[in-house]
């Protein structure tokens, strides 16, 4: 017998691990409209929230799924939706609402080929500059990409712990292969997880601002019916979230969305390392495309090709200074990407023309393969 | 002498600066007024009131009133209305929403909480026109009237926005105008205490924008317009037909029982800890 079966040993979908994720952070609401290739994370937490007392409602469609939520947020609920590519562009107006109301929340992207309709059965890496940009106006993105089951489930509540710290909406920017594939996992156990939850005020009402401007940048939350009566608006807003085009408070707004989360990078982003010490060729992939490249470098270690893998976790805010630092050790950095090239231009950003930087792009709807990197790599020496 | 502060007073942000973005002559303060008026009469705490509103002239209401007050996004005020009242049943949820906002961006939103049937309240306040925008058409312009983007007249059909809740599942509608003030504030203390979707649909003028553009008259007129052709709906059963030409029917249209969202979601978790 398995020694570890108090553990929650178990074969498992990366989108079940997602909604096992949100529950483990204590996850109370789900709203989400059904498309491929997301739908198991509602058809899971339609099943489960019940039992935990949580609530589940399917909506007439994505635009309403996360207006749901955050309305749910702002009543101190924890919510969370999930879709793909369709779907995210739909939410993106609402989206924005959260950027500037500043309500916490959890949007799963699980990305299928696109634009438009593209390929709802096929993997691709193709919004992830949306994920960063998908919203009108001037605001900081985060946005976490999970390559394995495990990391479906730490993610998910790492989303939760950002959001409910920094009092911002969090994608997590799965694909149609970590969604659907299934691996043993074993999941921690829950005095082993740390739940973040929103900071409350402790002021009384009459003094409370819902976007007071402190020297952290991210102010205290209070629910709707807890006794503060405040207003929630999208329009650009003072302190006490009245509506307001004065020059001051407008940058001033402007200026605690960019720094909440520019000031908080180093707690915000994680960049997994493999064989780094002494590389001096990097593969940098993240999603299902950091897996082949996974392989595919064990593969050229075999063949003494000092090559490493960087793996950022968070994709949104980009591992600037990591990356800057890495431009001074590398000869050349391959980036892997399922799309015609989006994060490239973040790499090659940040690092100033020193390193040699080529990318190696599959938009086919098909996984990229450990030869196919492997393959590249060789012609890069 | 002294004024003597009005009911309306008490329900006022102190900290928010007056006047309001509306123009003079126009009905939305009417309406409000009539809303905080059956909301004190109820003798609901401020606390547990939630305001929710999308975009337009009537959705800047909620700022103004000491509740919870969320202004959402143009459209959505119904959608964000639903995660609020599901995740805190105890709120008493008010949208406030207007003919743009509520029936053309928001009518999807609009017809699915009606067919949801969650225990929340919509004052819908109809000026047949997008007046913050200068007088564009709505999905309530009446056919041949003009807006700004129907310089010759408009050629599609208004909605009868009462119609469309009830054929949506809307357990309670009710049409008032903002000339019947002291009926409308009794309209919204039956739609707040109906359990399930409420819906009181409100003719409100614009005399700035529509009345201007459709030479309506000044904003004395446009309420005797509204005195002149509303007709009660009990007043209407023993009216002939032709005396009926023209007019709109106000009241109580529609009252009917359907199990509410919140309590039968109630069961389904009930269902769900049974099983395990």
């Amino acid at each position: 017998m398995n020694q570890k079966l108090s553990k929650k040993e178990r074969l498992m979908q990366g989108n079940e691990a997602c909604a096992e994720g949100a529950l483990a952070c204590g996850l109370t609401f789900f709203a989400g409209y059904p498309i491929t290739p997301s739908t198991e994370i509602a058809e899971l937490l339609a099943r489960t929230l019940p039992r935990y007392g949580g609530k589940f409602i399917q909506m007439e469609d994505e635009l309403a799924s996360i207006a749901a939520v955050i309305g749910a947020s702002i009543v101190g609920a924890k919510a969370m939706t999930a879709t793909s590519g369709p779907g995210f562009s739909l939410m993106q107006e609402n989206i924005g609402y959260a950027y500037m109301a500043e309500v916490p929340c959890v949007i799963v992207n699980v990305q299928r080929g696109g634009p438009s309709t593209g390929l709802p059965t096929k993997v691709s890496q193709s919004d992830t500059m949306q994920a960063r940009w998908g919203t009108h106006g001037d605001y900081r993105a985060i946005a976490l990409a999970p390559s394995s089951v495990r990391e479906c489930f730490d993610l998910t509540v790492r989303c939760f712990n950002l959001s409910e710290r920094y009092r911002t909406p969090v994608i997590l920017l799965m694909d149609e292969v970590i969604g659907h594939m299934r691996e043993k996992v074993e999941l921690p156990e829950p005095n082993e997880i740390k739940v973040i939850n929103r900071m409350k005020p402790t002021v009384p009402p009459e003094w409370y601002q819902h976007f007071e401007i402190n020297p952290h940048f991210v102010s205290p939350m209070a629910s709707f019916g807890e006794g503060y009566r405040f207003n929630v608006t999208g329009l650009t807003h003072d302190p006490l979230g009245f509506p307001t085009s004065r020059t001051d408070e407008v940058q001033a707004k402007l200026d605690k969305l960019r720094n909440k989360i520019e000031h908080n990078v180093n707690d915000i982003v994680q960049v997994k390392e493999e064989f780094m010490e002494d590389a001096n060729i990097a593969v940098f992939a993240y999603g299902s495309a950091a897996r082949s490249a996974r392989h595919a470098i064990r593969m050229a270690r075999q063949k003494r090709m000092k090559v490493g893998l960087i793996q950022p976790l968070t994709i949104w805010p980009f591992p600037d200074v990591y990356m800057e630092h890495m431009s001074e050790q590398l000869e050349q950095i391959l980036v892997v990407e399922l799309n015609q090239g989006q994060i490239i231009n973040e790499v090659m950003r940040t690092n100033c023309g020193k390193t040699k930087i080529r990318g190696l792009n599959r938009y086919d709807g098909e996984l990229i393969t450990p030869d196919q990197i492997f393959t590249k790599l060789r012609e890069l020496r | 002498m002294e004024q003597m502060p009005k009911i309306t007073h008490h329900y006022l942000r102190t900290k928010k600066k007056f006047p309001s973005v509306w123009c003079s002559g126009c009905g939305i303060g009417i309406v409000f007024g009539a809303i905080i008026r059956a909301i004190d009469e109820l003798k609901l705490e401020k606390d547990s009131v939630a305001m929710v509103s999308g975009i337009g002239c009537s959705s800047r209401m909620p700022v103004y009133a000491d509740f919870n007050t969320l202004h959402t996004t143009h459209g959505r005020a119904l959608a964000f209305a639903t995660g609020v009242k599901l995740a805190k049943p105890e709120l008493n949820v008010i949208v406030i929403t207007g003919d743009g906002d509520g029936l053309a961006i928001g009518g999807n939103h609009f017809i699915h909480a009606a067919r949801r049937n969650m225990d929340v309240t919509t004052i819908l306040l109809n000026n047949n026109t997008y007046a913050m925008t200068g007088g564009q058409y709505s999905p309530s312009t009446p056919f041949d009237k003009i807006g700004t983007t129907a310089p010759y007249g408009n050629v599609e059909r208004g909605f009868d926005t009462c119609e469309l809740a009830k054929g949506a599942g809307a357990v309670f509608v009710a049409r008032g105008t903002a000339y019947h003030v002291i009926q409308l504030q009794k309209m919204v203390e039956k739609a707040i205490l109906k359990k399930g979707f409420s819906l009181v649909e409100v003719i409100t003028p614009c005399p700035t924008i529509y009345g201007r553009l459709n030479r309506e008259g000044t904003a004395i007129q446009m309420l005797e317009w509204q005195k002149d052709h509303a007709v009660a709906v009990s007043a209407a059963r023993s009216m002939p037909p032709e005396k009926l030409k023209d007019k709109f029917l106000t009241g109580v249209l529609w009252d009917i029982e359907f199990p509410e969202y919140g309590e039968e979601y109630n069961k389904v978790i009930q269902r769900a800890q049974a099983k395990g």
